[in-house]
């Protein structure tokens, strides 16, 4: 009784699905996305997609000229979750491209289905070491940053500094680490204590508490989406920064965290591989559809799906829509930033498919108008390359 | 003749389906299909304690992910036969139903729920603190299990119909088993547990032992699921799957042979109809709703399940 | 580990501890009195939180929010119970659990479509955004103080509810001995819908005094939830005393846990694995605690029933 239901429903499916593709040019081109819209850190989510999608609506829903469709999924911060969502992309939708991911355990999750699935990927913000050193892949490729740059570049700004000793802060899973050791290695002073806390923990009065008795000079803390909102408020309350300084990657100081936290935020220093006031046309073009489309400044998380969307473009472009087969489609969006005007300027792709770009530092200040912005202050890091990329066996 | 019609039919059914699949170019739902059997499974273990012996086991969820963390720990270790991982996988979460049963059924009543809960949630925090296997990240299997002879079960089909011939191996041992004098005792135990100690049996170990054969078969189910996904996590043992699991034998119908199958696939098809459902655009995120409906309208209106309604008889 | 930083643990485990009572003094009031169980416990403390959110958004006042959250999370409760738990309470437990599980599903999904995906940030309210100063010169969030300011006084409040007023008479009378309670004419049906609306409001209580430290969004509930069964149980089932020792209990496992084994494995461990094993080890620690205290005292610390 109930077989034949699901029968009769799966052959509806079945009859609905879309022909295959072949190796001419392709009628249309399906993106799967895969991102945490949901929970505290939902916010990262749809700022990666708002950004997306901006570039998708200017591009009039034809990226490189061809019909483009996007199936969004919601992986809710949950592995498995996303692993199910990528599997039904990858298998039923057939989709040409996966793309979305926001946090690294659900990429690591993610990756073996996408993989075997013969399925490209390009990272709008997850960027695991796991995927770029050693076990790098022709079909991963990433257009945000590679997870130990920004922390990298925050351990040099807090070396120049001259701040002596650092308390380390991320959470448990697999970019947390990233974040300390990219941080240690761009960091010459003492590192005063390096704790994890659990993903999406929200309450910090334990570490604060540990924090206040070791008494560091700086705080270096990597705390993606919600919980750097409720990191830095706790910090405030519980009165640790006024001998504290709170060092940041750019996206917990970012315009979403400005408007949850505000004039706190104030004189806080972070590292970015873009800032809004970047002196450039593609930026300003950016930046002003941004906040026409929106109401709001975009953060480092849209201009990452937007440039994300921008890559594709001028691949599809390039190859004329011919990215039938994976192959095709990796050679065009490996040569593909040449031809885009991205708002961070000038880069590239490494052997191991993560970007080679500048770092800059920003500070937390009020503009003209008011408003509590990221203003860039200066250039950490001049086109970096990845550390794990001399480990990637692809050339 | 109709006992033997309806698992025949659906025997063949279930044979028939994957080819079918194949042939409309449908490959995800061979594989949607397996994870049904593989859940039908859990809840058939689950159905045995639950609907057979009324203890309403609250931690089912944590012999399920012990046996598939056997696998997986066994694999990351490099130990990828399935003649080793899977009976150890089995033998494993009968152990750990063994000691939590052993326990906890010196309680009853809303005691036994509470402490099969905490003990599961107990073995949930063991394995999210295992971070050499991954902890809360999960585990990524490098691939599935080998059965040698040739057979490789990376093929959707091979896999597929092995999952089918194990859990019909075990429906079957099921149904020996709640047919047989232990099934009818332990029922009277269910009914009556003051008159069945009188007349004689040893109601304790009678129960310890079902509570164990149950949890060696969540353990293989987990092993299974660990193979169909080639992912771990501490997820599995979560107190939701345990709530999950009793959802699938409620709506299947608690006590009745077909209940744990039925509500498996009852509820792992409405999921996927809803979820997967592109007409319902930003709506399909909502799948949990309906989903939450129909479970209050069965607990309600219908506390005799799926199984019920359609006319099978429950054991008493 | 110096004094300060232990004095400071202990008051973050006293005010953790005393909002999970806030949060198991309702449930062990409806599972003492109405022998129910009711796992959609956790989604009143959501929806008083998300009413907490929008009423603070559209008054801009944190403490005229608060009795607003209060009273519609107390009529959500109430109408709850009216519509629905009230033909549970004559089934078995079984159906209560899978009934109120339901409830958890239609709540979370409910609350998405009304109140969107995303979670909501609650600030504290003005003048409490910064530190006081202790005596002895300790600094501690004045924020955190004011919840253990009020979960002090709601836990005495409820205390001499209990013990010294008729309502509080009826509600032993109903814990300790439902049917001599019926038999004495108590109006039971009155009385339940008053318990659970008063537990629905304690809930909410919770939920919004911790708004503004953790976040307010779908699924809230549902690790609290079973931490507040753990309180219960280590407490005595329908015991308000036993909530009350039951959650500092495990409050205090909790917060000391986190804090302390990651020091004390320091030295052994990455810190990665010793930041990995402090929470895990507490919450092993805080169920082995319950199942040892079900295994030699099943009725709890603090028996509610004669």
């Amino acid at each position: 009784m109930f077989r034949k239901t699901l029968f009769s429903f799966v052959a509806c499916f079945a009859l609905a699905a879309a022909a295959p593709a072949g190796a001419q040019a392709l009628k249309e081109f399906k993106i799967g996305f895969v991102s945490t819209l949901s929970g505290p850190a939902g916010g990262i989510g749809s700022e990666l997609r708002d950004g997306f999608n901006l570039a998708l609506k200017l591009a009039g829903g034809r990226l490189g000229g061809v019909p483009t469709e996007v199936l969004f999924g919601d992986d809710q911060l949950n592995p498995e979750m996303g692993k199910q969502l990528a599997e039904r992309m990858v298998r039923r939708d057939r989709v040409n491209l996966m793309t979305g991911i926001v946090f690294s355990n659900v990429m690591l999750a993610v990756w073996p289905t996408v993989e075997q699935g013969k399925t490209t990927y390009i990272s709008m913000n997850a960027t695991p070491t796991a995927i770029s050193g050693k076990g790098c892949s022709p079909f991963f490729l990433s257009a945000s940053w590679p997870n130990e740059a920004y922390h990298e570049a925050a351990g040099h700004f807090a070396s120049t500094k001259g701040y002596k000793n650092a308390y380390l802060i991320a959470p448990n899973y697999p970019a947390g680490k990233d974040a300390t050791s990219g941080f240690k290695r761009g960091y010459k002073g003492n590192v005063a204590a390096e704790v994890y806390t659990k993903l999406n923990q929200l309450d910090y009065a334990a570490e604060l508490a540990q924090i206040r008795s070791v008494a560091p000079q700086a705080v270096y803390a990597f705390l993606p989406g919600g919980m750097g909102i409720n990191f830095i408020k706790q910090f405030n309350q519980a009165g640790l920064s006024k001998d504290i300084q709170l060092v940041v990657p750019g996206f917990t100081s970012d315009q979403d965290i400005v408007r949850a936290v505000g004039d706190p935020m104030i004189g806080l220093f972070d590292s970015a591989h873009w800032s809004y006031d970047l002196e450039n046309e593609a930026n300003k073009r950016f930046v002003s559809a941004y906040q026409k489309e929106y109401g709001r400044i975009p953060t480092v998380f849209a201009e990452q799906g937007y440039t994300t969307a921008l890559v594709i473009d001028a691949a599809l472009r390039a190859a004329k829509g011919n990215v039938g087969d994976a192959a095709a489609l990796q050679k065009a969006l490996r040569a593909a930033p040449g031809n885009v005007q991205s708002p961070r300027g000038p880069w590239k792709f490494a052997a191991n498919g993560t970007p080679v770009q500048d770092y800059y530092l920003r500070e937390l200040t009020k503009d003209a108008q008011g408003r509590i912005v990221n203003k860039k202050i200066g250039t950490i890091l001049t086109q970096h390359v990845d550390f794990w990329a001399k480990e990637c066996p692809m050339k | 003749m109709r006992p033997f019609l309806l698992p025949l039919v659906l025997l063949v059914l279930a044979g028939a389906f994957p080819f079918a699949m194949h042939a409309m170019d449908q490959g995800f739902y061979i594989s949607f299909a397996t994870r049904v059997l593989i859940y039908a499974m859990a809840a058939a273990s689950l159905n045995l304690v639950l609907g057979y012996g009324g203890m309403v086991s609250f931690g089912h969820a944590a012999f399920f992910g012990a046996g598939a963390y056997i696998v997986g720990i066994l694999a990351v270790e490099g130990v990828t036969s399935a003649w080793i991982a899977w009976p150890l996988a089995v033998l494993v979460a009968a152990l750990a139903a063994l000691v939590i049963g052993a326990i906890s059924l010196r309680t009853r009543g809303v005691y036994f729920i509470m402490i099969t809960l905490a003990f599961a949630q107990m073995m949930y925090y063991v394995f999210v603190s295992l971070k050499a296997y991954g902890g809360d990240d999960g585990l990524s299997l490098p691939a599935r299990s080998q059965v040698g002879f040739g057979i490789d079960l990376r093929n959707d089909f091979t896999w597929y119909f092995l999952v089918l011939a194990l859990l019909a191996a075990t429906l079957y041992l099921l149904h020996r088993l709640v047919n047989a004098r232990f099934g009818r005792v332990i029922v009277a135990i269910r009914e009556n547990e003051t008159r069945a100690a009188a007349v004689g049996y040893p109601v304790y170990r009678y129960k310890l032992v079902c509570f164990m054969i149950s949890g060696a078969i969540a353990g293989l189910a987990g092993a299974l699921i660990a193979n169909q996904t080639n992912y771990v996590s501490p997820a599995l043992l979560h107190w939701i799957t345990s709530g999950t699991l009793m959802i699938m034998v409620i709506l299947g119908g608690v006590g009745r042979f077909w209940g744990g199958p039925v509500g498996a696939a009852v509820l792992l098809t409405l999921e996927e109809m809803i979820s997967g459902s592109a007409a319902l655009g930003p709506w399909a995120l909502h799948w949990q709703l309906p989903v939450g409906v129909v479970l209050l309208a069965v607990v309600l209106f219908a506390p005799q399940g799926i199984a019920g309604l359609l006319g099978g008889k429950r054991h008493a | 580990m110096t004094w300060i930083l232990f004095l400071e643990q202990s008051l973050n485990s006293l005010q953790f501890g005393l909002m999970l009572f806030l949060l198991a003094a309702g449930l062990t009031l409806v599972f003492g009195i109405m022998d129910m169980i009711n796992l959609a416990h956790g989604s009143l403390y959501m929806i008083g939180a998300y009413f907490m959110a929008t009423f603070a958004g559209a008054t801009g006042s944190f403490w005229l929010a608060l009795p607003l959250a209060l009273a519609a999370t107390a009529v959500v409760g109430a109408v709850l119970e009216i519509s629905l738990l009230r033909r549970l309470y004559e089934r078995d437990h079984l159906t209560q659990v899978l009934a109120t599980f339901a409830i958890i599903l239609i709540a979370n999904e409910v609350v998405r479509i009304v109140w969107g995906p995303q979670s909501l940030m609650l600030n504290a309210p003005a003048g409490l955004t910064g530190p006081i100063t202790l005596p002895g010169g300790m600094q501690y969030a004045s924020y955190r103080m004011v919840i253990i300011a009020v979960g002090a006084v709601v836990a005495l409040l409820l205390y001499l509810l209990v013990t010294k007023t008729r309502v509080g008479m009826l509600v032993r009378a109903g814990a300790s001995n439902r049917e001599m309670a019926i038999a004495m004419g108590v109006d039971i049906r009155r009385l339940f819908t008053a318990v659970f609306a008063l537990g629905a409001a304690l809930a909410a209580l919770a939920g919004a005094m911790l708004g503004p430290i953790l976040a307010v969004e779908v699924g809230m509930g549902e690790n609290i939830l079973i931490l507040a069964f753990v309180v219960i149980v280590i407490g005595g089932i329908g015991s308000i005393r036993g909530a009350f020792v039951g959650a500092l209990l495990v409050g205090m496992v909790d917060t000391m846990g986190r804090a302390l084994v990651p020091i004390a494995f320091a030295e052994i461990f990455s810190p990665q694995a010793a930041s990995n094993l402090g929470p895990s080890l507490s919450s092993i620690l805080i169920y082995v605690l319950m199942a040892a205290v079900l295994f030699l005292r099943p009725q709890g610390l603090f028996p509610a029933r004669g």
